[in-house]
């Protein structure tokens, strides 16, 4: 077996010794699954794993390699979240609605990534339909902190965030519609990036709200981020709102910007929430460090970002009422039976949704009803735009934003699940980015005093998610951070 | 402004959710809490702003209007519930005559 120490492998070092001939992909995904055979009992990031499938997929790869056919992923293992199809796999979107749900296509991002070679370990877990921010509100077990398996990992994405912090997939997918990726990504120190909306394709994603989705990389470094995003960023005919463009090869210009100067903003109004003092205590310390590396710091105003959480959940779970429609118990999932074709509706759906899918198709039909529209979903619609031009006025000045992931570190289980509110107020940060469609991307920055992860937000204007990668990777040098979990460092 | 719980009950059937009495009641004094939180938006003034649907929109983009088999339809069907003869069987909506 070829020598490599998992704990510091990236894609980047993976593709060198794959190309070597020093490890072969079978290696690799033997490495990885037995790593979740040892800690995923722990940390329960996976709801499906197929080891015969990954293995066969994996000695596909090294046949090809033999042939000397290439591909930018060939033989690398990685996991998906479980709102993306996977054709022939399940995808349950950790809900009880679609708990035997078999995907009869692939996502046009998975399609991207087979194409390249992709191996596929399995699926991870997350909040119901992707609503949540620590992947309690699963139908079918929370995920825990590798950090602290008191803490959550962050959410909705969470069980492809614990996958990477762990090493149990050398990459994986995500879902961002309100900080999906970047909050659990900055909860488990890994690098996490929701690319500008319409980069990635969402067919084949399940959809949550469409105007925000979007499916992004979670991998240990910039330079890998930057590679799962260029090899899943594709104009797809298969989505309407997918962009008419070409993207730079991301993972090549990162070398190129490496000594690029940017000037930065800080947006004033995102310190006048209340901030845990050790996540202060970092942001200010990263804004020492950009200054240094000779990057110009100023202060920006965003006037209209305390409206952005009441738009949000406006917005979202209108999209997700619509959206969720579909779950009738008529064409898949879970049915129980009604006397009527209403009652078996009503029925199926409560008994198939959990509570916090519930209470947003509530809301959400609320403000899409008669009376309400105008008051809710209307005025929230208009109050986007004025969001939206804050940002664009900003990136006149300035060519990126720095600001926190999160107001606080990982917390712990159970402490928000009760509470709506509090828990919606943990992607304060993340939030007004999907609403106003920009590259955002979470950077691991340092440690509290009890060792948990902190991160930094870079965010973007429209498609320049290769200056928001340039600058993380500027920031990554310079930090040099080792994050590896307690609970693998003792493997 | 908070919700009443007969409103909440009126919206559970718009949104085809059954509720047992428990759930209606939580749901008021939650739902009340975060409609209280909305509240916040009123102060904004939007006269003359055109809303927001999308955050970046491009013309829709058209393409021929041609076949295009799905392949296997029976993968379709094996999701379904209940399915009889290539079709999806629901119950009874017409009434006997």
């Amino acid at each position: 077996m070829g020598s490599f120490d998992l704990n510091t492998l990236t894609i980047r070092k993976a593709l060198y010794l794959l190309e070597k001939g020093e490890v072969s992909s079978v290696e690799l995904t033997q490495a990885c699954l037995e790593r979740i055979r040892k800690v995923d009992e722990k940390v329960k990031a996976f709801l499906y794993v197929n080891e015969e499938w990954a293995l066969e997929q994996a000695r596909l790869a090294d046949e090809k390699r033999k042939e000397g056919l290439g591909g930018k992923l060939l033989g690398i293992p990685l996991a998906i979240k479980d709102n993306i199809l996977i054709k022939g796999h399940p995808t349950t979107c950790a809900s009880k609605i679609l708990h035997n749900y078999i995907a009869p296509y692939d996502a046009t991002a998975i399609l991207k990534l087979k194409e390249e070679g992709a191996v596929f370990l399995g699926k991870t877990n997350l909040d119901e339909f992707a609503m949540g921010s620590s992947t309690e509100n699963s139908a079918f077990f929370p995920t825990k902190n590798p950090w602290d398996l008191e803490k959550v990992p962050g959410g909705s994405s969470g069980g492809s965030a614990v996958a990477v912090a762990c090493r149990m997939g050398l990459g994986a997918l995500g879902s961002d519609t309100g900080g999906s990726i970047r909050q659990p990504a900055c909860f488990c120190g890994v690098v996490g990036m929701k690319p500008t909306y319409s980069m990635v394709s969402r067919f084949g994603l399940v959809a949550f709200a469409s105007s925000l989705d979007q499916i992004g990389p979670f991998a240990l470094n910039v330079e890998d981020t930057a590679l799962l995003l260029e090899v899943i960023s594709r104009h797809d005919p298969y989505d309407s709102t997918s962009a008419p463009k070409q993207f730079p090869a991301l993972s090549q210009v990162l070398k190129e910007n490496e000594g690029k100067k940017f000037r930065i903003g800080i947006p004033k109004e995102y310190f006048e929430h209340k901030l845990d003092s050790e996540v202060s205590k970092n942001f200010d310390e990263i804004v020492m460090l950009l200054k240094k590396l000779g990057h110009e710091v100023k202060e920006v105003s965003l006037p209209r970002t305390k409206y952005a959480l009441a738009v949000y959940y406006i917005v979202a779970p209108a999209e997700a009422a619509s959206n969720l429609a579909r779950y009738d118990g008529v064409k898949y999932g879970l049915r129980v039976e009604g006397k009527s074709l209403a009652e078996m509706y009503k029925k199926s759906r409560a008994e198939g949704f959990g509570r916090e899918v519930k209470r947003r198709i509530m809301l959400g039909t609320y403000a899409l009803s008669a009376g309400y529209y105008e008051a809710f979903y209307l005025k929230a619609s208009r109050v986007r735009t004025l969001i939206k031009q804050d940002f664009l006025k900003a990136f006149e000045e300035v060519d990126l934003l720095l600001t926190p992931v999160s107001p606080t570190p990982p917390f712990k289980l159970g402490e928000k699940i009760s509470d709506p509110l509090q828990m919606y107020l943990s992607d304060i940060f993340t939030i007004p980015v999907n609403l106003a469609g920009l590259p955002g991307l979470s950077l691991p920055s340092g440690f509290t005093s009890d060792n948990l992860p902190l991160g930094v937000q870079v965010i973007g204007p429209h498609f320049k998610d290769d200056h928001v990668l340039s600058l993380a990777y500027q920031i990554e040098k310079e930090l040099n951070l080792e994050a590896i979990p307690p609970i693998i460092k003792a493997l | 402004m908070g919700i009443s719980i007969e409103e909440v009950k009126r919206i559970s059937h718009l949104a085809r959710l059954e509720l047992t009495d428990e759930e209606a009641q939580t749901y008021t004094e939650e739902l009340g809490k975060i409609l209280d939180y909305f509240s916040l938006l009123k102060e904004v003034d939007t006269k003359d702003v055109q809303p927001t649907f999308h955050p970046l929109t491009w013309d829709t983009p058209m393409r021929e209007d041609e076949v295009r088999p799905f392949g296997d339809v029976r993968k379709i069907l094996a999701n379904a519930p209940v399915s009889w003869e290539g079709m999806i069987v629901v119950p009874r909506v017409v009434k006997v005559p």
